[in-house]
């Protein structure tokens, strides 16, 4: 509009204004949060929420979003989404040191590389079709090999373990793909205040490239509405997840020596303050979520010196404790329904100018040491044997304070039981026996269909599909550990399909592991009078899901420069062998020879005979034959000959003809 | 007439028996399954139980490229691969199955040689080369090649490692049995059978016409013609009964009778639709027949599994670029059909030579090769141990099948187990293995050319002394 004349401006701004009245009423809305959350292990997680929704239009003429990625809404209405989730990570979630238990992880631990998922809502014989035009939309969109996940050996469709999609789900990984900044830069452009203000603008490149995990994030999702099961909306989820190594040389102390968590600020980790919010921004939050850990000892503290907690509120007890201190003091506090659990203090930026940026700052006063809370089992997964012929998957289940306490609060009860999804697909070169699959319990082998619910098994097929395997365990509480261990052959593959750096090796993407009777979700006492979709998802209860690690499977390699040298040697062999053989077969040694003698000698070559006669009258001897050949028979051979050549001819001349 | 055996024969048998059950009962069976040398994705018995376990499991057996081998293999092995003994080895009773194969097919060599041996010299007797024939007593080559067949390390290696080529050659044995003794049924079931196996055995429909039709192995028939002019030459001297009886032991032996071959013929389409039925009720459900035949021959033509085998094309069609594929599978296939028709016109009066010639190159040539293969061609060499004592090379040849079977598994374990060796390593013991499998049945046919060259000249001479 800007580059207008302004006199031709007027008009169209009316319009303008008419259109965005139109648009207002059918409320497109943005909203922006941080959560950031100070992990046991040192580091400080920084969790980005972007969420922009739009109306369906009813009428699809309105093809105008004001804040709505107009490119997503395309891809929506182009594929017949109906869920889709895209990320690209780097690095691994430390399950163990960052916890699997809650919310955060559950929905933003993610495996390395990218992972898209999307449920169609299209027939099933068109769901393949869909996929492989949306990997190709979404490559071009996010700069990265999306669509190395069109080929069928890369995608596959689990039906149940994973999320139940009634066949039109199609899930698919590329462990290998490098995260960075220009997969960034198009994500963030999906943004109405891109980078420039707002939560985003904290983004900063280099800091961001520097954690030990990051994790972006992109789902869609298709609400239906309550009422007539239509749909009502595009829910467009964005999310960065980071975790970040506050710099401690900044604080000067050496905090490693007094075990005190390094204290860390907005600019520090970040090296940037909040100059403003996004003004499109319907919501701009920052929420710090102190974990059950440090709460308890706060508490503890408390009691300890006595001081009186029975009336605590006022938020500036909040902001300084004898535990940390906070720079900001926090506009509401949320804590968990239960006594001593996790609290979440919350910081709206609405009020912040351009002059003065908000900082938020924590200072730890007391050594505090706690750990965040597990999933069920912790799970992880590793390669056995050695070689490259053959080795085993193996996937391990260890339990861990959950199931400890649960077994201890269910002995009184019938025997508790602990169900455990697992979905591992394997690519096509790992050729899995599926008749090997063994389970040890507490190490020993048991019988599988003991603890096996369900299983589904769809084997790969030699450069069409890879393996799913799907199943459904169920283990007693007091279980220590489970392992589970299926064999495998190692592929020889053509030396196309190696990759450049082939010697590198193939991962094996992660596997799922998922406890569908345990829901990650805090219970705030305050029952959501905000519409922070932060906060409801941290609230919601979803399913505790977690990956394992990725494979890396080292594969037998051919020599990439012998080609030539193979293709020649191997031909030359056969060629021995086909000449020697018929060599053998047609040699006529001793009576044959003879016979063919006396032939030659009763048909002659004129030529020959002539030949040897000139030769022995040269020597002065008289000829072996006196006998002058005959004629007609000199002729016949003469007249063969000729026949001869006028059929090589004729053949030649029918070649020259037919083959123009 | 008593037939000599070797000596202490079934103590040899027996001894190699016991060396099989001993074998078996080392821990995972010395890990020879999984060799590829002996278990090649068409023979291995771990991707038979994973075939099993998926129809189990109420998928189709050849989904998801695992099992590439018969139904019926599947149904007669399969529930012995899940049921185990308490206290014995995992695979005992297959085990049992292979080793009980493999002596049954030593006993059938052993009878098809006493049965050749037994035409060989009476038809020699017949030509008047009386000391031949009973030089060709001397050596009781059916015992001989039944032994060399059970103690044949390659044969032991794919017992005990359970490949199932030990049941292809049950089968192709059979059939030459069947054949050699003139049983049409027999003959045609084991015909059937192999060619259902492996395919490659489908060749093998050649010699089995022909020694039906001709009868076993003999001297050249041209031999017989020229008795036959010499008996009309001298029939007024000679007596008359006896000229008789010799005139109808010719019309035998040159005469192609077409009523063995009819019925062999009839009993191939029984039993090969028998055969079809029972694969089509047991593939019903998973994709029918053509499912089938995708699967196994398809596998087989297409050579779509680049593991290493100790054959060549698993290494040249994982070079080979991809638009070259298929001029060059129907290149190495065209290999051993282009050799069917000049064989079988120069040794048509040998039809188990013929046999074992063309065993031979189809287990140099086939896709997947494995030292089962290898074994059955060795032990029907020792039928012919008379025949060809006068082979070029075999000292040659021996070191170097010894030599090759001692490094190739060097070669191997450098590439795939240690990684300081390369692909060539290994790739050039199994170019070497083939060069010397060329040498053996090059050779072979040149030295049993070259004794029926030895006959005619024989013969001739015998002839003009009667003559003179």
């Amino acid at each position: 509009m800007g580059l207008l004349h302004p006199k031709a401006t007027f008009p169209l701004s009316l319009v303008f204004l008419f259109l965005f009245f139109l648009m207002a009423s059918a409320e497109e809305e943005f909203l922006e949060e941080l959560l950031l959350k100070p992990l046991p292990d040192r580091k400080v997680l920084a969790h980005f929420h972007f969420q922009n929704e739009a109306p369906l239009a009813a009428h699809s003429f309105a093809r105008h979003h004001h804040l709505f990625p107009k490119s997503i809404s395309q891809l929506v209405k182009k594929f017949h989404i109906k869920t889709m989730e895209l990320s690209f990570t780097q690095g691994r979630w430390n399950y163990e040191r960052w916890g699997g238990f809650d919310p955060i992880s559950s929905h933003n631990a993610k495996p390395p590389g990218v992972e898209l998922w999307a449920v169609f809502d299209v027939p099933q014989h068109q769901v393949d079709a869909s996929w492989k035009n949306l990997t190709h939309s979404l490559s071009g969109l996010f700069c990265a090999s999306i669509n190395f996940l069109e080929s069928s050996t890369s995608y596959s469709a689990p039906e149940w373990a994973f999320q139940s999609a009634l066949g039109s789900l199609r899930y698919g990984t590329l462990p290998r793909e490098a995260v960075c900044t220009e997969n960034l830069t198009p994500w963030l452009k999906l943004l109405p205040c891109r980078d420039k203000a707002g939560l985003s603008s904290l983004m900063d490149r280099p800091s961001i490239y520097r954690s030990f995990y990051h994790s972006q994030r992109l789902h869609l999702a298709m609400p239906t509405a309550a009422s007539n099961g239509s749909k009502s909306g595009i829910i467009l989820e964005q999310a960065l997840t980071v975790v970040l190594q506050p710099d401690n040389q900044k604080a000067g102390i050496d905090h490693v020596s007094t075990k005190i968590q390094p204290s860390w600020s907005l600019s520090s980790i970040f090296g940037r303050k909040i100059s403003g919010r996004c003004v499109v921004a319907k919501l701009s939050n920052i929420y710090l979520h102190v974990e059950r850990g440090p709460v308890t000892q706060l508490e503890n503290l408390q009691k300890k010196t006595s001081k009186i907690a029975a009336n605590d509120t006022g938020p500036e007890d909040y902001r300084r404790n004898s535990v940390f201190e906070l720079s900001v003091t926090p506009e509401r506090v949320h804590t968990e329904l239960e006594k001593s659990s996790s609290s979440l203090y919350e910081y709206s930026i609405k009020d912040y100018k351009d002059i003065e940026q908000f900082d938020l700052g924590l200072t730890w006063k007391h050594p505090v040491v706690w750990s965040s809370p597990h999933a069920p089992l912790f799970a992880s997964r590793f390669l056995m044997g050695s070689g490259n012929e053959r080795g085993a998957i193996a996937i391990s289940l260890k339990s861990t304070e959950v199931t400890e306490g649960l077994a201890a609060a269910n002995n009184v009860e019938e025997r508790c039981k602990l169900q455990v999804n697992v979905l591992q697909i394997v690519p096509w070169y790992v050729k899995v026996y599926y008749h090997t699959l063994q389970l040890l319990v507490d190490e020993r082998p048991q019988v599988l269909t003991d603890f096996v619910e369900r299983m589904r098994v769809s084997p790969s097929e030699d450069k069409v599909s890879p393996g799913v395997m799907e199943l459904v365990l169920q283990f007693p509480c007091e279980m220590k550990s489970a392992v589970l261990s299926i064999e495998f052959d190692k592929g020889f593959l053509h030396i196309d399909e190696y990759p450049p750096d082939a010697n590198q090796g193939f991962d094996i993407p992660s596997a799922i592991i998922s406890f569908p009777d345990y829901h990650a979700g805090l219970q705030f006492l305050d029952k959501s009078q905000s519409k922070s979709p932060l906060l409801s998802k941290l609230q919601e209860r979803s399913p505790v899901l977690s990956y394992t690690e990725v494979l890396l499977v080292p594969l037998t390699t051919p020599d990439f420069s012998m080609p030539y040298n193979v293709i020649t040697i191997t031909c030359t062999v056969f060629a021995l062998y086909f000449g020697s053989l018929l060599n053998v077969l047609r040699r006529r040694v001793g009576e044959e020879e003879r016979l063919l003698k006396n032939k030659e000698a009763k048909k002659g070559v004129f030529f020959r005979r002539l030949l040897t006669n000139v030769s022995a009258k040269l020597r002065g001897r008289p000829s072996e034959s006196p006998l002058p050949p005959p004629s007609s028979s000199s002729l016949f051979v003469n007249s063969k000959l000729i026949f001869r050549v006028l059929i090589v001819a004729g053949i030649a001349v029918a070649w020259q003809y037919y083959s123009q | 007439m008593k037939r000599k055996k070797v000596q202490w024969f079934w103590t040899w048998v027996l001894g190699s028996v016991a060396m099989r059950l001993i074998l078996l009962y080392f821990p995972k069976n010395l890990n020879l399954s999984l060799r590829p040398e002996v278990s090649t994705p068409v023979t291995s018995l771990r991707r038979l139980a994973e075939g099993y376990w998926l129809k189990q499991s109420s998928l189709s057996p050849y989904a998801g490229s695992m099992y590439h081998g018969s139904p019926l293999l599947l149904t007669l092995l399969g529930p012995l691969t899940v049921t185990r003994v308490e206290g014995q080895p995992d695979h005992l009773l297959c085990s049992l199955i292979f080793v009980v194969a493999d002596v049954a097919c030593a006993m059938l060599i052993c009878g098809a040689g006493e049965k050749l041996q037994v035409a060989y010299s009476s038809s020699l007797q017949f030509l008047g080369l009386h000391n031949l024939s009973e030089d060709s007593e001397l050596l009781p080559s059916g015992d001989i090649a039944a032994l060399v067949y059970l103690w044949n390390p390659f044969t032991v290696v794919a017992c005990v490692g359970l490949s199932t080529s030990a049941i292809e050659n049950l089968m192709v044995v059979l059939s030459l049995y069947g054949a050699c003794s003139r049983l049409a049924p027999l003959a045609a079931f084991g015909w059937v059978m192999a060619t259902h196996m492996s395919l490659y055995p489908a060749i093998l429909i050649v010699p089995v016409i022909l020694l039906l039709g001709y009868g076993p192995d003999a001297p050249p028939r041209k031999l017989f013609w020229r008795r036959k002019n010499l008996e009309v030459g001298n029939s007024t001297c000679s007596d008359s009964y006896s000229a008789e009886e010799e005139k109808n032991q010719l019309k035998m032996a040159n005469v192609f009778s077409l009523r063995p071959v009819v019925l062999f013929l009839f009993w191939t389409l029984l039993w090969s639709s028998y055969v079809l039925f029972l694969c089509s009720i047991y593939v019903q459900q998973y994709g029918g027949l053509r499912e089938l035949f995708r699967r196994t021959y398809g596998f087989i033509l297409t050579v779509q599994d680049l593991s290493p085998n100790i054959g060549v094309l698993w290494y040249f069609f994982a070079e080979v670029f991809d638009f070259f594929r298929n001029f060059f599978l129907l290149v190495f296939h065209g290999n051993i059909l282009l050799m069917i028709a000049p064989l079988a016109l120069r040794l048509n009066h040998r039809p188990c030579f013929l046999a074992f010639v063309y065993i031979a190159i189809s287990s140099m040539l086939k896709s997947y090769p494995s030292v089962g293969d290898s074994a059955l061609y060795l032990g029907l060499l020792g039928l012919f141990a008379y025949e060809l004592k006068d082979m070029n090379f075999s000292f040659f040849l021996f070191s170097g099948y010894v030599g090759v079977s001692l490094l190739s598994p060097v070669m191997h374990n450098l590439w795939i187990w240690r990684g300081t060796g390369n692909a060539n390593f290994y790739f050039a013991t199994a170019i070497t293995y083939t060069c010397f499998q060329i040498i053996l049945v090059v050779e072979s046919v040149s030295a049993m050319l070259n004794h029926d060259r030895m006959l005619t000249k024989l013969y001739t001479a015998k002839l003009q002394n009667v003559k003179s």
